[in-house]
């Protein structure tokens, strides 16, 4: 029996019937088991994939040995990032202070690996035991010419939020600080990408083939002379809100940059990041490109799309990420394999980031914020959830209950961006949730719906299609669809658009569910334009 | 770095760093994590920030793919300046309540230590103050776990130690037996077990995460897996007629066995890690005496067919060159093995710095010691740097190594900890005969397969 604890019910929103209040930006209860890191944590994550920079963690080997080579972040250049640098600090450098070994280290590594920067991390006990981080950094600045920069990211100084922050704070002194010749009109920084499996390739690409220059990428494939002459970008577009918007808004006051908050995971998702970039360029001719960039890449993956969808239809997900944005792509995501969200939560989201959650999810969904094994343990159970969404830490939880994973941390090697991640994210949804593996598990015999549910052999109720006129429209198919944030907001699409209005397995258990025009989109969205642009391809040939 | 060469065939490649590149070592509260696993009923707090806990949560989990939760009194800025009670007592509570315990460990890191925690006083003023929801605390075990001071078998060691210390009750001596365990695998564990079982031997293993730490799939979520050494059993170790434990680097003072040598006067037998024959022999050996009865005859067949292998693999084996790195009694103990099948360990290296390792081979492997280099404080770059004119066949080590195996184009063969990147980490057998075997037929079947692989030929028949 698994009991919540008084102090986590406010970060749990679970009775629908409830007024929402969803507390949030919380310290972590102590003695619940927290998924969440420290400020290192936050800065070593955000700093990391910059490649060509030597990273020096200030503080004893814990927190430089499990941070060594552990993103996905591939670099097509310098890989000094995947090394693992430490001072290493023992008992006689706590007494005695550690400046000295730092200042040390710092030349050696910086002579040895001739990088273009440092990023100099603090940990918990350089906060304590006073080592002017800041002096140091200078003086080896001055002596060797390179830019030297502390991240103060002691452990016990807020949340990874904190350390995000940090990071931005250092990154942001080399921002600015290289010439920005060459740069046009029509250019970009991404920033809140990391290149897990060459994410942040395959959305340069994109950017690029609309005809938009990427200046820097910030950090995925990180390079110091690319951030340096970033502030000669016309647009910043902001993944990882998070991590990253703290650096976009700096770079907008002191450079006038505007930001664009996108995701690029999912179809709503990504393609709305092609199309408001180019709609912040107003250029018709890079809105025409991006039209036929979404009608390929959605051509190419539909097929796919189609033969996973077949089997998931139904199925259910809980969710559990580390910034809430990721969250929302992922909702969608799922809803257009046709999977229903139960359960979703993010570690570090804002009350704006659950607000909108909630307004994504359906009205039983429940939210969690930070939450702890147990809790995911409990709502797993009560669920019935046939997949969990989360990091390394989470996969357990679900295994041992007999439940599909699929890793969207930054640890996976698997590129979950793009058109083409979210083939593979179908895939790796499809490969745990239908592996036979879970008919052995006694939990899933002994519950036969669910065993059922999991071996695909029973038809199940479409949830998010109860909706009559909803369903009517869905059975309508792409080009006639009259409300374009219902197709926003509505995974049935895709299923009628792959099954070409197959006959619809409605059931009377279905819920009625309001589908909630989505705001922040008054114009056509992104899927329909890209339902509409695969139309014209299919009327075509 | 220190590198201890007696004599070096090579010189030193690369000057000595200041900073360690890609360490050979983990953090001290790691290992107490590991050994707290291993009691029944057990949770453990890290008195810290959070991110520790986080981190080391993540390192095992990736290991023994099972849940692993640690929690944390999670330190904000406050309580760095003003203490962390507070958030100690909060953390005792709330873990307490969500998982009803029957023993909390508490683990110290480099945070708490350097503000000068005293986690002692704090418990027992805790103790004193009326439970929290009316709910007292179960027995708290703490450790003083730095960071800073050593590395995560230390970590274990004292953790083993602090169970045993804060526990062990006095009372009229028993028939039974204490098996303290080095960091060995579950299935090291299990067979260890099996092992004591036939010889019919009363014995009291800790720690013992055999099933904590490899379990089956779960009909409904358990708070605490099943499984780990029995609080009652710990507190009875202070009754046994003797202690065995596995280390041969680690100074006598901090270990469970010489405490309770010293404390209820428990006669302690310390071994080497039983890796390979000889060191196998010696744990049967110890069995033997302790239980008066002879090695059980399945053990004898099993060792008969360990040398039978080892005879038909020889020639494979023979002057082939091994790197070696780990923890310092693995390491030992590994070189213990290859020695029996004329494998040299040309490079024997662990971020440990017991300074004892060079002294432990050297009596293991008195004829090997001119040529072995052996480096305590060692760190992955510094170990490429060596290793690279050494031209090794092989490496031996948990899978941090592979960096370096794909760098030198030398397969590793993987043993220990971390094992991140391949299943059945918590399944690999080092000890006892069996272990041997396992060993053997991997380390050989790795050099069958390089041979292969390299060949222009590639017979199917070797």
């Amino acid at each position: 029996m698994i009991s919540l604890l008084e102090e986590r019910r406010a970060q749990i929103h679970g009775d629908s019937r409830a007024p929402f209040a969803m507390a949030c930006e919380k310290q972590s209860v102590a003695g619940s088991v927290s998924p969440r890191a420290c400020v290192f944590c936050g800065s070593r994550v955000v700093l990391y994939p910059v490649a060509d920079a030597l990273h020096l963690i200030h503080g004893p080997v814990g927190c430089a040995a499990y941070t060594w080579d552990i993103r996905g972040s591939l670099s097509s250049g310098p890989e000094l990032h995947r090394m693992s640098f430490t001072t290493d600090l023992r008992e006689k450098d706590v007494v005695y202070g550690g400046e000295r070994k730092l200042y040390q280290a710092l030349c050696e590594l910086i002579d040895h690996y001739q990088p273009k920067a440092a990023f100099v991390y603090a940990t918990c006990i350089v906060g304590v035991i006073g080592d002017d981080l800041d002096a140091v950094c200078r003086r080896v600045a001055a002596e060797k010419g390179l830019p030297v920069l502390p991240v103060h990211s002691e452990g016990f100084k807020g949340t990874k939020k904190d350390g995000y922050q940090a990071a931005c704070a250092a990154l942001f002194q080399l921002v600015g600080t290289g010439s920005t010749a060459g740069i046009g009109p029509l250019s970009l920084n991404i920033l809140g990408d990391f290149n897990i499996a060459g994410e942040t390739w395959l959305i340069r690409n994109y950017y690029e083939r609309l005809g938009v220059q990427v200046v820097a990428t910030i950090t995925g494939d990180g390079r110091v002379d690319d951030i340096r002459r970033a502030h000669g970008a016309a647009l910043n577009v902001v993944q990882c809100s998070g991590s990253m918007t703290h650096l976009a808004k700096m770079m907008k006051d002191k450079y006038g940059i505007p930001f664009l908050r996108v995701s690029y995971f999912g179809l709503e998702d990504m393609s709305r990041a092609l199309y408001d970039v180019a709609g912040h360029f107003g250029d018709t001719s890079l809105q025409t490109r991006a039209e036929a960039l979404v009608r390929d890449e959605v051509a190419a993956i539909l097929p796919d799309l189609r033969r996973y969808r077949k089997d998931l239809q139904g199925k259910r997900a809980a969710v559990y990420t580390g910034g809430a944005f990721k969250a929302f792509s992922l909702v969608r995501s799922l809803r257009t394999l046709g999977m229903k969200t139960v359960m979703a939560g993010s570690q570090t989201g804002n009350a704006d980031d659950y607000r909108l959650l909630r307004e994504l999810c359906d009205e039983d969904t429940i939210l969690v914020d930070d939450t702890n094994p147990l809790e995911l343990a409990k709502f797993v159970q009560e669920k019935g959830v046939d997949l969990l969404i989360g990091g390394v830490k989470e996969r357990p939880i679900a295994y041992k209950l007999g439940v599909g994973f699929c890793d969207h941390n930054h640890e996976r090697k698997i590129g979950l961006a793009g058109f083409e991640g979210l083939r593979q994210f179908a895939r790796e949804v499809h490969s745990t949730v239908m592996s036979p593996v879970w008919k052995l598990v006694p939990r899933r015999r002994a519950a036969p719906a669910d065993a059922a549910s999991c071996a695909g052999d029973r038809a199940v109720p479409v949830g998010r299609i109860g909706n009559p006129s909803h369903t009517q429209d869905c059975a309508r198919f792409v080009g006639r669809i009259a409300n374009p944030s219902h197709v926003a907001d509505c995974g049935g699409c895709v299923q009628s658009l792959c099954e070409g209005h197959a006959e619809r397995r409605l059931t009377a258990e279905a819920p009625a569910v309001e589908i909630r025009p989505q705001a922040e989109h008054a114009g056509p969205t992104p899927l329909s334009l890209a339902l509409r642009a695969t139309e014209n391809t299919e009327a075509a040939s | 770095m220190t590198c201890d060469t007696t004599v070096s065939p090579t010189p030193p490649a690369a000057p000595s760093f200041v900073a360690t590149r890609n360490a050979c070592k983990l953090c001290t509260p790691l290992g107490a994590c590991l050994a707290f696993a291993g009691v029944e009923g057990a949770r453990t707090i890290l008195h810290g920030s959070q991110g520790c806990a986080t981190y080391i949560r993540r390192y095992m989990i990736s290991h023994f793919k099972e849940p692993v939760d640690i929690a944390s009194s999670n330190f904000s800025e406050s309580a760095t300046i003003f203490g962390g009670r507070d958030n100690l007592r909060a953390g005792l509570t709330n873990v307490a309540r969500q998982y009803g315990p029957s023993v909390i460990g508490v683990a110290t890191t480099c945070l708490a230590e350097t503000i000068g925690e005293d986690v002692g006083m704090y418990l027992h003023e805790i103790r004193r103050e009326p439970p929290a929801a009316g709910k007292s605390l179960p027995p708290v075990v703490h450790v003083s776990t730095p960071s800073y001071c050593g590395t995560h078998a230390e970590g274990f060691i004292a953790t083993v130690r602090a169970l045993v210390e804060q526990l062990a009750e006095p009372g009229p001596p028993g028939a039974h037996v204490n098996v303290f365990a080095s960091m060995f695998s579950p299935a090291d564990l299990r067979y260890l077990k099996e092992i004591l079982r036939e010889f019919q031997l009363p014995a009291m293993l800790l720690p013992d995460y055999s099933d904590t730490l490899d379990g089956p799939t779960w009909d409904e979520y358990q708070l605490i897996p099943r499984g780990g050494t029995p609080l009652e059993s710990v507190r009875r170790t202070g009754q046994a007629r003797a202690s065995i434990e596995f280390t041969c680097v680690h100074d006598t003072k901090p270990s469970a066995g010489s405490w309770l040598c010293e404390r209820f006067g428990v006669p302690q037998q310390r071994l080497g890690m039983p890796i390979g024959v000889a060191a196998s022999d010696a744990l049967f050996g110890v069995l033997e005496t302790l239980s008066g009865r002879a090695t059980p005859a399945q053990h004898v067949a099993e060792r008969g067919r360990l040398i039978d292998a080892f005879v038909d693999g020889h020639k494979y084996l023979f002057d082939r060159r091994a790197v070696v790195f780990g923890e310092e009694d693995l390491v030992v103990g590994l070189v213990g093995l290859l020695r029996e099948l004329g494998v040299r360990p040309v490079l024997c290296a662990s971020g440990g710095e017991s300074g004892r390792m060079r002294a432990a081979i050297e009596a293991l492997a008195p004829e090997l010691a001119s040529e072995i280099q052996v480096c305590q404080a060692a760190d992955f770059a510094e170990l490429e740097d060596r290793a690279a004119g050494l031209r090794p066949d092989l490496l031996i080590g948990h899978s941090k190594g592979y960096w370096l195996a794909r760098r030198l184009k030398v397969p590793l063969v993987r043993i220990g900890f971390p094992i991140h990147d391949r299943v059945g980490g918590a399944r690999l057998l080092h000890v006892g005969y069996r272990g041997a075997q396992q060993l053997f037929d991997r380390i050989t079947n790795t050099l069958l397969e390089a041979i292969q692989d390299e060949s222009e030929v590639g017979y199917a028949y070797l």
